[in-house]
C-alpha cells in the first residue's frame, strides 16, 4: 500500500510520527500516530527518595515542569498524610497560575501561532514564532515576549527556577513570599489580564473574523464526539490546582465525578505494539477501538474538555468569554449547562479563555494577604506508604501515584500524564483529517500535510511527558509471572 | 549579499526544557533570527528529517544538540547531524552527561518492561503485549526505534565540538555562549579550543553561591523536608546535601538561593573525574563525627547514623552525570551463558 | 573458574600497611598472588575515584589498607577514609558491585601476617563471585548494534 510519512511532527513537544496508508483508489485506508520515544520515569524513579520527585519529574517535560512539580508536591502531601498550611496552597496555586499563563501563551503564539497567523501553506522557513513576530509587528511581538519573560520571572521568584523549579516539599514550600515579591507578582498578574484579553481579541480578529476559518472549526472533519474530562472545584468551575475530576458524556450529562484517589476505578490504559505510548480510556465504558460516541471509553483531556465539564468559570471575564464561545459555536443549554463542544480546532479558543482565567486567578491570589504568611512548612509525622496527587496540566489531567517503603524511598510509581489521556483522540483526529484532505489525484503538498499536523497541534501535545515510561531495549523473551512468582506465560520478540 | 550562517537545534531523549530555555533569552531571540537562518528545529519550525538528509555535509554551521542517546533513532540523528554540521554542540545536561534519562542506567530493561506494560497499576494487558521494533498491521509494517539498555551522552556516540551545560542551561549563559559563535561567524573572531565548556565557569558552584560559609563540621545529614534550614547559611554546613563542591558554576546558584541543595546539573568541574566520587569525598570531608580516640566499631556506627538520611547516594550524587560516570551503569546480572558469549 | 585468580588493586598506606606488606614479603611467606600493591602516604589519600577507576579498568576487587584507628601517622587520616568508605560502599551496591569487592582493612607496620590474612581472606571471598570484567560485561552493550563500543 502507498504510504505517506510525516517525520518528525513539528511545533509540538517531543517525538511523533504519522504514517498514512492509501489504497488503490488513492483514499486513506488508515493513519497511525506513532510515538517513538521512551525514557522510563516509572521505573528509574524506583529507589529514589520520594521528596526528590518534584525535581526529578520536572524533567519529564521542559514546557510543563511546573505541572509535574505541583502534582508531585500534592502526591507527597498525600504520602505523608499532611494538609499543607494555607499559605503553601496559595503560593503553589499562584505559582501555577503564572505557569498556565506562560505555557498557554507559548503554545498559542510559538507552536500553534504560525498556522493561525501565517496560514498553513506559508513557506516552511516563515512558519515559525519568528515569522509570527514579523507578521504581527514589533509592538505585538514585544508584548508576546514580555508576557513570557515576566511570567518566567514570577515562576523563578516563587519557585527558584523558571525551567525545572525546586521549591516543592511534602506539606510545604522551601521559601515564603515576601511583601516585595508579592507586589511584583501582583503587577505581573494585572499585566497578564490585559495580555489575555488582547490575545482573545487577536484570535477574534484573525481567526473568527474569517468565515472560512469558522467553517473549518465547526466542520465534521475536525470533530469527534467523545467524553470530556477536567478538574473542578466544589461549584463545578475549573480549578487547575485542586478539586474533583469530572467527566461528562458526549451530550454533556455528568458521567462521573471522583476524587483523584479513586482514579484507578475510572481510568485504564491499553498497549499497542506499534507505539511506546499507552492509550487510557474510561474503564467502565470500556475500550471500543478508536471510535467516538458514548459506547467508546475514549475521552479527551484538554482545555476544551475542561470547559466542557464546567458549569461556569470562577472569574468574571473568563466567564464572559466562556459564554461567548459556547454561544458562538452554537452550543445549547441543557439542564442549565452548555452542551459540550466537540470541534477540536476550538481548543485554541478554549486555551485562551483558560489563559484569561489563570491571569484573573493570579490577581486574586497575589492580592490575598495570606500569601505572604511565613508559615510554609508542615510537621511530618506519618510513616509514608502511598500517595496520589492530581492537577490539571495545560495538556490534560495529570496524576502522580507513589508507593514507598517506610523510609519514603520509592518502591513503585505510576504516572498518567496530560497528553497520554489524549492519545486515542489525537489518533482519531489525524485519521479524520487525513481522510478529508487526501483524496484520489490530490498531491500531498507540505501545506496539506501541515493541515494534518494542525489536527494534532490543537491538543498542544507534550509527547516527552506522555512517554515518560519504559527505558531499555526489549529483551528477547519476557517471562510473565503471577503474584507468587510462578511463570504463567512468555512473550517473545525480536530485538 | 553574505549568506547567513545556518542554525539547527535538535532534541534526542530530552524534555524540551533546553528549547524553552533558549526562548527564554527574551528579546535576544530576535537577534538570533537576524544572524542565523534556521534550517532544522522541530520545536518551532516545520523542517523534516528528509530536509536534513538532503543537505550537503557541513551545511549547518551550528547545531545545538540536546537530549541523551537512548534509542537507535537518537543515535541515527546524532550521526546525521554530525555529518551535516560544521560545529556540533552538546547542549544541556542530557547531551553533556546523560542527565535524568541516564538514571535508567541504574535499572534494567527486563525490570522496566515488566513494570510498565505487564504489572503497571493502571494498565490492563492480559495478553502481555509489549511494543516491538516492527509490527505488522493490515496495511503494512510499522517501525519503532530500538531502545538501548544504556543511556549515553552525545560524545559517547559522535565527536562533539563544544559543551553548554545545565539542566537546562540558564538564559544569560546561553546568550554568552551564542555570542561566542556570533562573534566568530559574523565578526571573524577566533573560536575557543575544541572541547571547551561554554556558559559555565571553571570554579565550583560554591564560589558564586551567596550563602554564608563557615567551618563545616556536620554532625549528621538531613533530608530536605526534615529540617528548616537558615536560608542565609551554606546548606551543606547545615547537613543538607548540596553538590555545589563538585559542580561547575554558571547558573547563579539558583537552587541554594531557593533553599534547596544543588544537584549538580551544570556538570563536573574540570579535574573532577567522576561527580559521584567527588561528592562522596566532599560529603565525607564535612562530616564531623568519629575520632581517633574511639573504638573502630563505635566510629563505624556514628558514621552510619550520621549518613543514614542519604538514602540514595548514587541517585543523588550522580543525578545528572551517570552517563559520564566511571562505572556508567548498574551491572546487569550475568548468567554463565552470557559470560561465555563474551564479546 | 577453578584456576581463576582474582586481581585485587591494593592501596597500602606508607607508614603501616606497606611496611606490613614488606615484612611478609621479606619473610617470604606465601599469600594470594592477585594483589597489585600501590603505595600511598595515607589511606585518606585514596580518592573514591581511584576505586571506581580500578574496577572499571579490570580489577576484580580493591583493598584499601591503613593504620589501625588511633594509630594514623597523620592522626585521623584513616577516620577520613572510614567516612568515605561508608558512603562509597553504598554507592557501589547501587551499581551492583558486591560488598566483598571493595574492602577497608587495617594492619600495623609489624603485622605482616595480618596483612597477608586480609589479602587471603578477600581473595577467597572473591573467588566464588567470579571475575568482574566491568569493561567487557557492563560498558559494552550486549545487544546494541555493532560500533557502539566505549
Amino acid at each position: 500500500m502507498k504510504r505517506i510519512t510525516i517525520d518528525p511532527l513539528t511545533r509540538l513537544e517531543g517525538h511523533g510520527r504519522v504514517e498514512i496508508f492509501l489504497n488503490e483508489d488513492g483514499e486513506v485506508e488508515n493513519a497511525y500516530f506513532i510515538v517513538p520515544e521512551l525514557r522510563g520515569f516509572e521505573q528509574f524513579c524506583v529507589g529514589r527518595p520520594a521528596e526528590e520527585m518534584p525535581r526529578i519529574t520536572n524533567c519529564i517535560c521542559g514546557l510543563c515542569p511546573e505541572a509535574h512539580h505541583i502534582a508531585s508536591a500534592k502526591a507527597l502531601d498525600s504520602l505523608y498524610q499532611v494538609d499543607p498550611p494555607p499559605a503553601v496552597k496559595k503560593i503553589r496555586e499562584l505559582f501555577y497560575s503564572a505557569f498556565f499563563v506562560l505555557d498557554h501563551a507559548t503554545h498559542f503564539f510559538a507552536l500553534a501561532g504560525p498556522d493561525l497567523f501565517l496560514g498553513p501553506d506559508a513557506p516552511v522557513a516563515e512558519r515559525t514564532l519568528l515569522g509570527v513576530v514579523r507578521k504581527l509587528g514589533a509592538e505585538t511581538g514585544k508584548q508576546i515576549i514580555d508576557a513570557r519573560m515576566r511570567n518566567g520571572h514570577a515562576i523563578q521568584l516563587l519557585g527558584g527556577r523558571t525551567v525545572h523549579p525546586v521549591a516543592a516539599l511534602p506539606g510545604g514550600w522551601s521559601k515564603p513570599v515576601t511583601e516585595e515579591v508579592r507586589k511584583e507578582i501582583e503587577t505581573i498578574a494585572r499585566a497578564n489580564v490585559e495580555f489575555a484579553l488582547s490575545a482573545l481579541e487577536l484570535y477574534e480578529q484573525i481567526v473568527l473574523s474569517s468565515g472560512a476559518n469558522v467553517a473549518l472549526i465547526v466542520s465534521d472533519d475536525y470533530t469527534d464526539r467523545t467524553y470530556s474530562m477536567g478538574m473542578v472545584d466544589s461549584r463545578n468551575r475549573p480549578n487547575f490546582y485542586d478539586g474533583l475530576i469530572r467527566v461528562v458524556d458526549p451530550d454533556g450529562g455528568e458521567y462521573a465525578k471522583y476524587s483523584p484517589r479513586d482514579y484507578r476505578d475510572y481510568v485504564e490504559e491499553r498497549v499497542e505494539p506499534w507505539t511506546y505510548l499507552k492509550f487510557p480510556y474510561l474503564r467502565r465504558v470500556g475500550w471500543d477501538g478508536f471510535r467516538d460516541g458514548p459506547a467508546s471509553g475514549v475521552y479527551m483531556a484538554t482545555p476544551l474538555s475542561r470547559l466542557n465539564v464546567a458549569d461556569s468559570m470562577a472569574t468574571p471575564r473568563a466567564q464572559a468569554c466562556f459564554e461567548k464561545m459556547y454561544e458562538t459555536l452554537g452550543s445549547k443549554k441543557q439542564n442549565g449547562r452548555y452542551q459540550p463542544i466537540h470541534h477540536r480546532l476550538a481548543t485554541h479558543w478554549a486555551r485562551l479563555i483558560e489563559l484569561l482565567y489563570a491571569a484573573e486567578r493570579m490577581v486574586e491570589l497575589a492580592t490575598d494577604p495570606e500569601v505572604t504568611d511565613p508559615n510554609v512548612r508542615a510537621r511530618l509525622t506519618a510513616i509514608p506508604c502511598e500517595g496520589i496527587g492530581c492537577v490539571e496540566a495545560p495538556r490534560g489531567t495529570l496524576t502522580h501515584h507513589y508507593w514507598t517503603d517506610e523510609n519514603g524511598v520509592l518502591t513503585k510509581v505510576n504516572l498518567i500524564v496530560g497528553t497520554t489521556n489524549n492519545h486515542a483522540p489525537i489518533a482519531m483526529s489525524i485519521k479524520k483529517a487525513a481522510r478529508s484532505l487526501i483524496k484520489k489525484g490530490v498531491v500531498p503538498s507540505q501545506g496539506l500535510l501541515n493541515r494534518i499536523e494542525m489536527a494534532i497541534r490543537c491538543y498542544d501535545p507534550c509527547l516527552s511527558c506522555a512517554t515518560h515510561t519504559l527505558p531499555g531495549s526489549m529483551p528477547l523473551e519476557v517471562a510473565i509471572r503471577d503474584s507468587r512468582g510462578i511463570v504463567i506465560g512468555r512473550v517473545a520478540r525480536e530485538p | 549579499m553574505k549568506l547567513k550562517p545556518k542554525l539547527a537545534m535538535y532534541w534526542a531523549a530530552s524534555c524540551g526544557g533546553c528549547e524553552v530555555s533558549l526562548l527564554n533569552v527574551g528579546e535576544k531571540i530576535l537577534m538570533v533570527d537576524r544572524v542565523f537562518d534556521i534550517v532544522f528545529f522541530p520545536c518551532i519550525a516545520d523542517f523534516k528529517y528528509k530536509d536534513v538528509e538532503a543537505l550537503s555535509d557541513d551545511h549547518i554551521d551550528l547545531c545545538l544538540f540536546n537530549g541523551a542517546i537512548r534509542s537507535s533513532e537518537n543515535q541515527e540523528l546524532a550521526e546525521l547531524l554530525r555529518r551535516k554540521s560544521r560545529l556540533l554542540v552538546a547542549y544541556g545536561s542530557c547531551a553533556h552527561e546523560g542527565c535524568i534519562p541516564a538514571l535508567s542506567n541504574l535499572t534494567t530493561a527486563a525490570d522496566t518492561l515488566e513494570a510498565v506494560f505487564v504489572s503497571n497499576f493502571s494498565t490492563a494487558n492480559p495478553g502481555g503485549v509489549v511494543p516491538r521494533t516492527t509490527t505488522r498491521v493490515p496495511e503494512g509494517d510499522l517501525a519503532l526505534p530500538l531502545l538501548y539498555d544504556t543511556v549515553r551522552a552525545l560524545d559517547q556516540i559522535v565527536r562533539v565540538d563544544y559543551y553548554i551545560p545545565g539542566c537546562p542551561p540558564e538564559p544569560p549563559r546561553i546568550w554568552e555562549a551564542l555570542e561566542v559563535f556570533v562573534d566568530a561567524f559574523v565578526g571573524g573572531a577566533e573560536l575557543p579550543a575544541v572541547g571547551s565548556v561554554l556558559g559555565a565557569t571553571d570554579l565550583a558552584l560554591c564560589e558564586e553561591c551567596p550563602l554564608e560559609r563557615n567551618e563545616k563540621r556536620v554532625p549528621r545529614f538531613f533530608r530536605p523536608h526534615e529540617i528548616v534550614p537558615d536560608p542565609k547559611v551554606c546548606l551543606l554546613e547545615q547537613g543538607i546535601v548540596c553538590s555545589g563542591p563538585a559542580t561547575r558554576g554558571g547558573c547563579g546558584a539558583l537552587c541554594p538561593r531557593a533553599g534547596m541543595g544543588c544537584r549538580g546539573c551544570y556538570g563536573l568541574l574540570q579535574g573532577v573525574v567522576d561527580q559521584g566520587a567527588g561528592m562522596v569525598a566532599a560529603v565525607a570531608a564535612v562530616l564531623g563525627v568519629g575520632s581517633p580516640q574511639e573504638e573502630e566499631s563505635a566510629i563505624e556506627q556514628t558514621i552510619e547514623r550520621a549518613t543514614s538520611s542519604i538514602v540514595d547516594p548514587a541517585g543523588t550524587f550522580y543525578r545528572h552525570s551517570l552517563a559520564h560516570s566511571l562505572l556508567r551503569r548498574r551491572r546487569p546480572s550475568i548468567t554463565p551463558n552470557e559470560a561465555d558469549e563474551g564479546s | 573458574m577453578s584456576s581463576y585468580e582474582p586481581v585485587i588493586v591494593g592501596f597500602l598506606c606508607n607508614w603501616c600497611a606497606y611496611r606490613a606488606a614488606d615484612l611478609v614479603g621479606m619473610a617470604r611467606s606465601p599469600y594470594a598472588p592477585g594483589i597489585r600493591a600501590i603505595r600511598v602516604m595515607c589511606s585518606s589519600r585514596v580518592d573514591p575515584a581511584f576505586v571506581l577507576k580500578a574496577l572499571r579498568e579490570g580489577a576484580d576487587g580493591v583493598l584499601i589498607v591503613g593504620c589501625h584507628p588511633g594509630e594514623c601517622h597523620y592522626v585521623d587520616g584513616n577516620i577520613k577514609a572510614m567516612r568515605r568508605f561508608a558512603l562509597l560502599r553504598r554507592v557501589l551496591s547501587q551499581f551492583g558491585v558486591e560488598g566483598e569487592r571493595v574492602q577497608l582493612a587495617w594492619a600495623a607496620a609489624s603485622e605482616g601476617n595480618a596483612f597477608a590474612e586480609a589479602v587471603n581472606r578477600m581473595t577467597e571471598q572473591l573467588r566464588p563471585l567470579g571475575p568482574l570484567r566491568w569493561a567487557e560485561s557492563v560498558l559494552r552493550e550486549i545487544r546494541a548494534p555493532a560500533g557502539l563500543d566505549e
